[in-house]
């Protein structure tokens, strides 16, 4: 019976892994396919072009654009404020996007298909699942890829006549001049306070003019900074970093994928019109956008601040800083894991498993949102802000009655089940009260693959 | 018993709702015989609306480094910042600068 399951599951994997290599194959052949369609497509068109110039009079030009060119942004010419003048100065423009995620897929795009000159792209990162809900130039198939080659590959496919610098690695101070130097205008679509004071600073020192966009959950803000002599910078307005644990990411808060849409599709608008002079940017103005009430705010920012430390009249700031030093804070949006609590208050999931056949109180303290998505089975749902409000105590009187009784905290990753461990043990020091370290992370990476993360 | 009351909009934005009971736009009434500034506003705040975390909100007597304070939608750096008066019916919005992208 036994030998009898697993060669059945055995029969199972390998149709599974050929099914797969199939897939594959297929995808492959398919794209093989139009590209030669799309090849022979081009071919005739350019027959029938030349058959007829044969017999035409030779016409002269009167601009720099190819017939390429005009065709592809014919829309973009006949609009009444743009034309052939701007459109030739987008050709002749560079953009260095910072960050090819939520903000940087939609920027490029737009920026790409409108015939910019040159794109620059800038990210550290690889691809995974969980970007694929906002960042829509990667793809399953790009999953682990370098996103910067991923975006390439993507880009490639929208405009050939443009040119892409690919920069894969993590911006900082010692390489941030260089690579900014190159381009005439940069967008800011990271992730993260430390890069976005180093990008400020390097396009105040440089006179670039920067974009910033930025994201989280429904809702957006956009802006465009050092752009012309009132225009503030990021320091004018933000002279301080704010705290860390005052910070949230995408990973943590979480984000609506349209809305990372919006705001960098704007993004790319406003680069267009800086790169080309036409229209009134967002210098001096920040756009607010709440996605959750349908919402746009057009707010009047102040001037250049006379005081700032990088764009005044005599800066303190002459040379890059150390922007993680200065923020206190890591310029990515990984999480840090905490350590918090003493180490005999937390075990792992192995101590976690030999304890679960004895009567003890599981609490996730993840909110119910979460809990929602996945959980370990005879857990509890106490979301941290019931805890740190003391509304379990009246919950789990029974429980708590008796001192006995071991009760394991955990949450996602093992940072916030620290924050409820040491709350609850300072309400009620003689129990047993313990952290999983590493939450359901630590259950997925080392109990089991199979259980979901996110 | 006051004279007169002064009612304006308090507004929150991009996550600062959710130190203010997850309200994003209020009316409150203010003792209108008295003169009210910002700096006066931010402790009033902090005694009866501020209900989670109030170091996520105030520091050193003025916003946290990272919120914006914006009267009728325009900065109040242009306006005088803690010693701007309010006036009847303000419509004042403290909003977190986002990070994410």
């Amino acid at each position: 019976m036994a030998a009898d399951s697993e060669d059945v599951s055995k029969e199972l994997a390998n149709i599974s892994e050929e099914i797969r290599s199939l897939r594959l194959k297929l995808a492959d052949k398919t794209r093989q396919l139009e590209d030669l369609q799309a090849a022979q497509r081009a071919d005739e068109a350019d027959n029938v072009a030349n058959e007829r110039s044969a017999n035409s009079i030779f016409t002269p030009r009167i601009n720099d654009l190819t017939n390429d060119e005009i065709e592809r942004y014919s829309r973009q010419l006949i609009l009444p404020g743009f034309g052939v003048t701007a459109q030739t100065k987008l050709i002749n423009s560079s953009f260095l996007i910072v960050g090819m995620g939520g903000l940087g897929c939609p920027a490029a795009q737009y920026l790409i298909a409108a015939g910019s000159g040159r794109l620059g792209l800038v990210d550290y990162d690889t691809v995974d699942r969980t970007n694929l809900h906002r960042q829509t130039l990667h793809t399953e198939r790009t999953i682990g890829l370098p996103k910067v080659e991923s975006a390439k590959r993507a880009l490639e496919q929208l405009n050939p006549n443009c040119r892409i610098d690919l920069h894969k690695l993590m911006l900082d101070s010692r390489v941030a001049l260089d690579i900014i130097k190159q381009y005439d205008v940069i967008l800011d679509c990271t992730d993260n306070v430390v890069t976005r004071y180093l990008l400020n600073d390097a396009c105040v020192l440089l006179n670039k003019p920067l974009v910033s966009g930025s994201a989280l959950q429904f809702d957006g803000q956009l802006t465009v900074y050092h752009y012309g002599d009132t225009c503030p910078c990021y320091r004018c307005l933000f002279p301080v970093p704010p705290p860390p644990h005052a910070v949230t990411n995408c990973g943590d808060g979480g984000v609506m994928g349209a809305i990372t849409g919006v705001i960098g599709s704007m993004q790319a608008l406003e680069a267009i019109k800086v790169a080309t002079g036409v229209g009134e940017t967002f210098a001096g103005k920040l756009l607010i956008f709440d996605g959750m009430n349908g919402i746009f705010r057009n707010i009047k920012l102040r001037g250049r601040s006379r005081d700032c430390k990088v764009c005044s009249e005599n800066p303190m700031i002459t040379q890059l800083i150390d922007y993680e030093q200065f923020c206190s804070m890591h310029a990515s949006d990984d999480d840090q894991p905490l350590q918090l609590i003493p180490s005999e208050e937390r075990i792992d999931v192995f101590q976690y498993i030999d304890m679960r056949s004895q009567p003890h109180l599981l609490i996730d303290v993840r909110p119910q949102n979460e809990f929602e998505i996945c959980r370990l089975p005879s857990s509890v749902n106490v979301p941290l802000k019931e805890i740190l409000d003391n509304k379990f105590i009246e919950r789990f009187a029974n429980e708590l009655a008796d001192e006995k009784l071991p009760i394991v905290v955990l949450c996602r990753r093992g940072n916030d089940s620290q924050i409820a461990v040491q709350h609850m043990c300072n309400k009620f020091p003689s129990h047993a009260i313990r952290d999983l370290i590493g939450g359901l992370y630590a259950w997925h990476y080392k109990v089991d693959k199979d259980f979901p993360i996110y | 018993m006051s004279k007169s009351d002064l009612n304006i909009f308090l507004e929150f934005s991009a996550g600062a709702e959710l130190l203010f009971g997850n309200i994003k736009r209020r009316q409150v009434t203010l003792n209108g015989d008295e003169k009210w500034t910002i700096r006066k506003l931010l402790k009033w705040m902090h005694a009866n609306i501020l209900t989670e975390r109030p170091e996520l909100f105030i520091q050193d007597d003025s916003v946290r480094p990272g919120i914006l304070v914006l009267v009728n939608d325009t900065d109040w750096e242009l306006l005088g910042e803690l010693e701007y008066e309010i006036q009847p019916n303000d419509n004042i919005l403290f909003i977190s600068t986002l990070h994410g992208g």
